[in-house]
């Protein structure tokens, strides 16, 4: 079977969701994260997949997915920051128990 | 487009390991053990880029992802372990599962019914100098993007410091 652009976009597309419903459905707070970064990961494969089958001269899907990873770490780390220092005063990171802001 | 049966197979097998450690990092109780999962789904997206002849941004994925989220990841969890809890759903699974299905639904129509036009021309050899031909050349480099890319991670690494910092 010749794997063309339609393959790489059904993966892509089954990741993502995969990746959104556990975004959507989980309690702890750095599993959602983590389907955050498989998200992230289904964008780039289709980013990846469109540049190397519709203009495969130009780089310019493998430049924006080189950015899509940047900004994924960044936001990793900050949003870890974030629920590290929640752990800390609170001592859990079940987004359904971190519901006030103040009590 | 030359690909051949190598490049098939390596498609399903990695197509497969990747979908089933996605499952993985959702649905194990063990928040650890979704941590290892979510490391070999890194390690599957290499894969696929390496079929899809992207050789520098396989390298990146696993240095990046791989060698610094997911070791950042497995700091946290370590940080902030509790392991009755573990990975439970939540109230809305329901509703998740039916907007996800959906959505995946209509991704895959909108995939399978358009007319993508797919281009003969082989694919690059060696992308690391196309790709950094298009980042800095002084005309139609993506010089301000990198330069913008730099200081947002100077605010990550300082928003990270101080939001983690004893008081």
């Amino acid at each position: 079977m010749h794997i063309g652009l339609n393959h790489f976009l059904v993966l892509a597309a089954v990741l993502f969701c995969i990746g959104l419903y556990g975004a959507l459905s989980r309690r702890n707070a750095i599993v959602i994260l983590m389907c955050i970064e498989i998200m992230l990961n289904a964008v780039n494969i289709t980013l990846v997949a469109f540049s190397r089958f519709v203009t495969p001269a130009l780089v310019t899907g493998h430049i924006f997915a080189i950015f899509v990873i940047t900004v994924a770490a960044a936001e990793a780390v900050v949003g870890l920051a974030i629920i590290i220092s929640i752990f800390r005063t609170r001592d859990t990171v079940d987004v359904e128990r971190i519901d006030m802001m103040k009590w | 487009m030359e690909t051949g049966a190598g490049v098939t197979i390596a498609f399903w097998i990695i197509a497969v390991v990747l979908i089933a450690s996605a499952l993985a990092v959702v649905f194990v109780r063990n928040v650890f053990r979704a941590a290892i999962a979510l490391i070999v789904a890194f390690l599957a997206v290499a894969g696929i880029y390496v079929t899809l002849r992207a050789d520098f941004l396989a390298a990146v994925q696993i240095l990046i992802y791989v060698g610094a989220v997911a070791v950042l990841l497995i700091f946290a969890i370590v940080l902030t372990r509790d392991v009755p809890q573990g990975n439970p759903a939540n109230q809305l699974r329901l509703s998740a599962f039916i907007l996800s299905g959906l959505f995946l639904a209509v991704l895959i129509v909108a995939v399978l019914s358009t007319n993508w036009q797919i281009s003969n021309e082989p694919a690059l050899e060696n992308t690391t100098g196309a790709i950094a031909t298009a980042l800095f050349d002084k005309n139609t480099g993506f010089i301000l993007p990198f330069e913008v890319a730099s200081v947002m991670l100077l605010a990550a690494i300082i928003g990270a410091i101080v939001l983690v910092r004893e008081k």
